[in-house]
This record gives C-alpha cells, structure tokens and sequence, in this order.
C-alpha cells in the first residue's frame, strides 16, 4: 500500500539539505517502527520518494514523500510514531493513502505556493506591495539565468501562476514540475530588475506553503494540494 | 525552536552548514538552571571525524546521565567558517545550547592523533580562552586533554589544566564533585587543580617540574609540591560489561565518516605486536558479556535507525563468543535490512562464510595487515600472521569469488634490510599469482587487484619499540622508491597497485609522539604562523612547520631519528600505563633477536598488566594449546 506523508520544515532544518533529508527519513522509519516496504536485489533499500526537493535555507508547510508499507495501524498511529521520532522543526502534518493508480510524488508535482518575506535589515526601499501587480501585468517577465558556461534568457512569466501580497508578504504560485520548475527567488530578482533595482544576497525568507498536482476538470486545469490525492485510511 | 550562534548569512555562505547547528536526533538538551556544571566534549577536527568517535558518543552518555551535569559538543570549524569567526570576533560555541565555551566550567578535548595539535590551540583560540594554561583565571573553564595522546601529555602540557591518563569512564564523576566542592567553598582555580592532581589518573603539569641534562634528555621530572603524585596510574575499566555505554548515540543529520551503530566488544588486544601502542595501553583485554551486546544491538538500532552495525575492537577474532555474536546479529539484521561490517577479522572459514553472507563478494575486497614483507621482519614486530596464512586465506577467498585484496605494510622498521621490502613486493605477487593458479579464466573477472599500501613507521611511547630511531624523511622516500620499483619487477605487476603515504607529517608525527614539554612552544609557533588541519592533505604546511622548528632552536632529529639509551629517562616515564618499562625492554631485545612472544592468551609475560585484577589475566588459560601463532589477516 502507498502512503502520502505531508511534512513541515522549520528552523534550523532549513540548513538540512534534500539528500540529507532523505537520509533522515529512512532513519526515522526505523526508529518509528514503520513497516516500509524495501525493493528486491542485493542491497534493498526503502521503497521512499520525496516530491519536490526544497533548496537549503528555505522552510516549508507543504514537503511531502510517499512511501510503500506491507502494514500499518491506520494513519494517526504512523503520523504519531513518526512524530514521536522527529526532531524539533520537523512535524508531520498528514498522513494519507494512496490509490494504486496514483503518480509518486515527485512525478505528479505541477506547482509550489511560496510566501516571500525580507530579512530584518533586508526590506526594499521601494513600495513592493503597491508595485506587484504592475511587474505581475506584463505581458512577460524576462530573467536571465546564468549557467556555467552561458546565459539563458527566459520568460517567467508564464510559470508564474499567482503572485499577490499576503500578510505583507509576496505569495507567489509557481511552476515546479521537472520541466518548467522556476525558483521563487528568480522571481523576485526580476521584480528588482523590474524597479531597476539588484535583490541583495541573504534578503530573502522563504517559505514554501505547499506544493501541488494539476488535475483537470472539465476542461480546466486546477491545483490540489498532493495530499488532497491520498484518502483517510 | 532554539537559537543559533551563528547568523543565516554565514550559514548559508559556509560548506555543509549542519556541522554548526546541533539538533541532531538524540542530541542531549537540559535546562540551564537545573544543573551545575556545564561540560564542553571537544574533538578537535572538522564535524564529520568527530561525530564517528566513539569515546566522545560513551563519554557524552555517561556525562548526560550525571543529572547536575550538561554535557555538550564541540567540533573545529571548518577553514571556512574559521576565518569568519576571527573576521567577526564570533565566539565557538558548544553545538547543543549555542552557548560560548567560554562560560562552561570544563572543556575536554580528546587527542587521538598527534597531527591535531594545531586544532586545539584553534579550539582555546576561538572560543577566547587564553592558549597557555598558567594565564587563564577563574572565569575560564578547565580544560581537560585524555585519548591515547594524553599518554605522553608532555608536547601539550603548557596548553592543559589537567589530563586524564587513560579509560574516562571511571573517574569523572569524582573529579566534577570535586570542582563543585571547591566552588562551593569558594576556592580557586588552583585550589581545584591542586585537589584534582591527588585524584587517580588525573595529572596536572603545573605541579611538575623538568631538568634537563647538557644533552638535553630529561635528568628529572618531578612533582613541586608535597602530596602531588610522581607517577600517574592510568584508570581503566574493570568490568566492561557493567559500565557505561550509548544506548541512544547521536545520530548525525550530514553523512559521516562512521554512520553506523558502533558495538565495541572488548577492549585491548592480546596480540602485543611490538609497534602498537593501543595493544600496550588497553592492557588488559577484556571482553564485554555477550547478552549484554546483543541487547545493546538491538537497542542501539532501534534508537538511531542506523541501517549499519560495526563490531569494534582491537582484533575481533579474538572475540571469544565472535561466532555466537555473529549468528544473531546475522539473524537480527538480515531480518530488520540492517548491513554488518566486521572490520578487523581474521581470515579463514569462518569469516570468510559470514562475509558471503553479509556482503556483495564482488565489491568488497578483503584485507591483511602483514606490516612486514618477510617473516624475518615479522617475527621483529611480533606479527605472528606468516605468509602461509596469508595466503592460505587468499586462496580461499578467490575460491569464494573475491578478487581484491589490500594489504598494509610498514617501511621504515627497525632492523628492516633491502630483502625486506622486496618481500614486500613478492608476496603481493604471490598472491596475484595464487589468484591466477585458483581461478580458471572462465570464472576471472577481469584481473586480480592487489592493493599494497605502506605507512612509515613512527616509534610510539609505551611500546618495545619507543627506543627505536626514526628514519628520515630522505630513508622513508627511499624505501618508498624501492617499494615501488620492486613491486614493478614482479611478474604480476600489472594487478599490484601500490600506495604510500605523505612523509613530511610522518616525521611531525614522530616528534610529537616522542616529544617533551619544549616541544610546545613549536606547536603555538606554528598555530601563530598558520598551521591548522595538518592531518588534513590539503591543509598540512610543511615549510611553515620546519621555520617555526628553526625559529624555536628545536632540532627535529632529537625527537625522531636519535637513538636513545635503556637508560635514557622519558618524557611519559611518569604515566605508568600498567605495562612495565622492563617488560617493555625485554620486548624490544627480543626484537632486536627475532624472537617472537606468545600471546596473553597462551601464556602470560608478566607485562604487569595483571595488577588491574581483571579480563585475560584471569581467565583461565589453556597451556596445552598451541604455541604455533596464528594470527591471520583481516576482512
């Protein structure tokens, strides 16, 4: 059976890089008794995917990693076992099942939501709140990525799904699937381009709120939360 | 959520920003006002080596259980964050509370190699404790060096309030009473060290004085004070199965160099090869209850979540209930995916059978430790594993499907002759060739690979061989040189691979192995002028090191390469590790003989080391065992 873990990652864990994550979750299946499923051949290894790696120095509310069990004793006994093994900045937040038939996390990830806040001493000088929505209107948002041997000129423009201002932060829902993932960060640097403006080193504190699949109805495309896929068990 | 030292800019700008944060799964926090001593456990070198000792993770339990005590970690920034620390006058801090050092009450370090020194003194410098011992006041924290360095102490005496001379399970309880009585009764820094001092095994140099003789050997070393002891007695454990012991060790977020469950299953080594100072200074062997490790297996896997489990110790083969141990971590592990390394052990059918079991045959190799090429050498060392066991061993592997093999030599020890390194390149090829003879084509994969690597050998204190010269850095490239050209005359040579190391540090290793108390104004020379990380390749200034030699008027070649008399009184003479200076002797014109000595286990050689009443010493021996020495090599 499959199983959806929703986890949040606060604090000093934002300077626990992905691999290291990964690692730390094998650890903690074991330490929580979890019954996870381990692949066949010489040297087995959990059957574990994460969704979509967060970079280090970010914080989230919306991680997630689907792991295969052979038993379990329902969802509030493994999301309090795990629980019980979590170190400070580290919660699980849901714990879900999921149909067969669904993708693994990292291949169903379409979006991420991330709220943008500036470091004490950080803040722009410029009115970003009444600005937003002018740098949001134009018909693109060029962004110039550098790569180690050129530069890439792109259009973010159309992976940026929402951007607003919330609780006098910038949210901004942005692409994150494998082929058009954009970092909240380059967004940002183009809104100082936008205002004329270089985003300085270290002014940002992000928070990735959650990350989402696209399912369509209708026609239309929507954004669910990945744990929206999983059901009660 | 707790505070950090440092700000998110330098944690983001640093290497690997997890060896400064803490909170690492079983990481210990208390609350500061409900305890009385606050403990600083310091391994001085970079995260990553620190987290896979051992002693500190035992020391770190055992101090935590104490419930007035804190203890907390510290490790040695890496370069990196080392200059932006001195840049922005940033305290170090202890990685559990965030706090400065310098408001703790102890700072323990533990000194497992000589090519820390430096380290330390970054270590003090850091944290704003001053480097030399007699200038700090009663606002610093003592600062307490132990680790099979503090055996001879003397290279770092001006640098320490105290040492602790041997096992740290068995006095530190008392030593932290002590401090909290002196501070209750208002009494000084001093006070404490002067009490301190009459504890057991605990040696305070500013008690002690040295007088040198016009050679410059020690004419005598003496206490300064009445009811300071003249000899220090080394503490160790006496039963190692009713003591202290990790069942929730921290568990390291970064990967590390020892990211597994560690079980030592004894302590020492019944072997006495004539090099190895650990096989004199855990004298005697003495084994853990084998109940009482397999419930600490289980606990200590369930606890960390570890998918690995080593057994530690000095030889494991010479575990008496190894085969048992084994069996049930065999069935325990297989059954929870959890994967066994077995360093350190004898190769025959037995290992050889679990290894099948526990590894991939086609990606392990296995590993001898001849130390020397021909047995005459062998016989010199007192490494009893003869070429016949080697190979014996060899052949029963390539029968088993391995095709690589390490094997660890030494250049560079005493009595060693031309014939003797070139024994070391035959019998690499004889194994390649015992590869060729065993397996036919059809079943080859490839050719063998035979790696041989050669260390330099450094005359440690306490050992037959602490009367030995050192070679010179000129002899050791040399040997090296005829090593490599020896290996390329053999018939084999395309399967043999051969390695050796630096010998510029080897020569370092070797002063301050041997050194005394002068030694230390080169170390501080040496730390002001740049040095740091010197056990770390890309870090180690050699040049730097010999200016500060010079400048200091310190000739190198009186640690290293001179010979040194029977009588000659040694820096470390003071320690008494329970091995006696004459059973030491006897060893080293044995050596000087060829003649090999018996194991503790076939026959006692009154090394001294049955005054501690306890392990090998009181077992019951089988006499009428074989006296052949069987010693094999290890996987």
């Amino acid at each position: 059976m499959k199983v959806r873990i929703q986890f949040s990652k606060h604090g000093v864990m934002k300077f626990i890089g992905h691999l290291d994550i990964m690692r730390y979750f094998q650890k903690a299946m074991r330490r929580a008794d979890v019954d996870i499923a381990y692949s066949g051949g010489y040297s087995p290894h959990q059957i574990m995917s994460f969704a979509a790696p967060l970079g280090v120095g970010l914080e989230s509310d919306g991680e997630y990693l689907d792991i295969e069990v052979n038993s379990h004793n329902g969802a509030e006994h493994m999301k309090q076992a795990l629980n019980a093994v979590m170190v400070d900045g580290i919660r699980i937040l849901s714990v879900r099942m999921l149909p067969d038939q669904a993708k693994n996390a990292m291949a169903s990830v379409a979006a991420a939501g991330y709220l943008v806040r500036f470091r004490k001493g950080y803040e722009p000088d410029f009115d970003y709140q009444g600005t937003l929505q002018d740098f949001y209107g134009q018909d693109t948002i060029p962004f110039v990525k550098q790569t180690k041997n050129s530069e890439i000129e792109l259009n973010l423009k159309p992976a940026i799904y929402e951007l607003e201002i919330r609780d006098e932060a910038v949210y901004m829902l942005v692409d994150a699937s494998s082929a058009g993932n954009i970092k909240p960060s380059m967004v940002m640097e183009a809104f100082y381009r936008f205002r004329e403006k270089d985003l300085p080193e270290f002014a940002l504190q992000i928070t990735r709120t959650d990350t989402y699949t696209a399912i369509e109805e209708d026609g239309i495309k929507h954004f669910i939360p990945l744990r929206d896929v999983g059901i009660a068990f | 959520m707790n505070k950090l030292a440092l700000s998110d800019e330098i944690l983001l700008k640093v290497e690997k920003p997890a060896r400064y944060i803490g909170n690492e799964v079983n990481s210990v926090v208390k609350d500061k006002s409900k305890i009385d001593v606050r403990f600083a456990m310091c391994f001085p070198d970079v995260y990553e080596i620190g987290m896979s000792h051992l002693g500190i993770q035992i020391l770190y339990d055992m101090l935590n259980r104490f419930e007035d005590v804190w203890c907390e970690r510290v490790y040695s920034p890496w370069i990196d964050l080392d200059q932006i620390m001195r840049a922005q006058q940033i305290p170090l801090f202890a990685l559990e509370s965030q706090d400065p050092v310098k408001e703790f009450d102890f700072l323990g370090i533990t000194i497992q190699y000589e090519m820390c020194y430096t380290n330390i003194l970054q270590i003090l410098d850091l944290a704003g404790i001053p480097l030399m011992a007699e200038e700090r006041t009663d606002s610093d924290p003592i600062v307490i060096g132990g680790g099979p360095c503090a055996y001879n102490p003397e290279p770092l005496a001006d640098f320490f309030d105290l040492f602790y001379i041997g096992e740290g399970e068995t006095q530190y309880r008392e030593l932290i009473d002590l401090y909290k009585e002196n501070r209750a009764q208002s009494g000084s820094r001093r006070d404490f060290l002067r009490k301190a001092a009459k504890l057991p095994g605990i040696y305070a140099p500013s008690f002690y004085q040295v007088s040198y003789h016009a050679d410059g050997t020690i004419d005598r070393f003496y206490p300064t004070e009445e009811g300071i002891p003249a000899i220090i007695e080394k503490e160790l454990v006496s039963d190692v199965t009713d003591t202290y012991y990790p069942e929730k060790p921290v568990v390291p977020f970064i990967k590390v160099t020892q990211d597994r469950v560690v079980l030592e299953i004894q302590r020492g080594c019944i072997r006495g090869c004539r090099f190895c100072q650990a096989g004199q200074l855990y004298r005697p062997v003495r084994e853990r209850d084998v109940d009482m490790l397999k419930e600490y297996a289980v606990k200590m896997l369930k606890n960390t979540g570890h998918e690995e489990i080593s057994l530690s110790s000095l030889s494991s083969s010479d575990y008496s209930k190894l085969e048992e141990l084994v069996s049930f971590l065999m069935e325990t592990c297989t059954r929870e995916h959890v994967n066994i390394c077995l360093p350190s052990l004898r190769i025959d059918a037995f290992s050889l059978d679990v290894m099948n079991k526990v590894q991939d045959v086609k990606k392990s190799s296995l590993t001898f430790a001849p130390e020397a090429g021909s047995q005459r050498l062998r016989n010199v060392i007192n490494k009893g594993l003869t070429e016949e066991v080697i190979l014996e061993g060899a052949v029963e592997a390539f029968k088993g499907g391995w095709s690589r093999v390490k094997l660890y030599f030494m250049l560079g020890l005493p009595t060693e002759t031309e014939e003797d390194i070139r024994g070391i390149a035959e019998l690499s090829n004889k194994i390649a060739a015992a590869y060729y003879e065993t397996v036919p084509k059809q079943k080859r994969n490839g050719k063998c690979q035979i790696v041989a690597s050669t260390s330099f050998f450094i005359p440690k204190p306490f050992t037959p061989f602490q009367w030995a010269p050192q070679c010179t850095k000129e002899q050791f490239l040399d040997k090296a040189y005829l090593t490599r050209t020896a290996i390329m005359e053999q018939l084999n040579q395309k399967s043999i691979k051969y390695n050796w190391h630096e010998a510029d540090a080897s020569v370092l290793e070797g002063v301050f192995a041997r050194g005394d108390r002068r030694v230390a104004k080169v170390i501080l020379r040496a730390y002001q002028k740049g040095c740091l990380y010197d056990a770390w390749g890309e870090t180690f200034k050699n040049d730097v090191w010999l200016e500060a030699f010079k400048e200091c008027g310190l000739d190198i070649g009186f640690y290293t390469t001179r010979e040194r008399s029977l009588d000659e009184v040694f820096p470390w003479d003071f320690i008494s590790c329970g091995v006696s200076k004459e059973f030491l002797k006897r060893e080293w014109k044995r050596a000087l003989s060829e003649q090999v000595t018996p194991n503790c286990r076939m026959q006692c050689q009154g090394c001294g080391a049955a005054q501690y009443k306890c392990g090998v010493c009181f077992e019951k021996r089988n006499e009428s065992d074989s006296m052949t020495p069987t010693e094999g090599g290890a996987l």
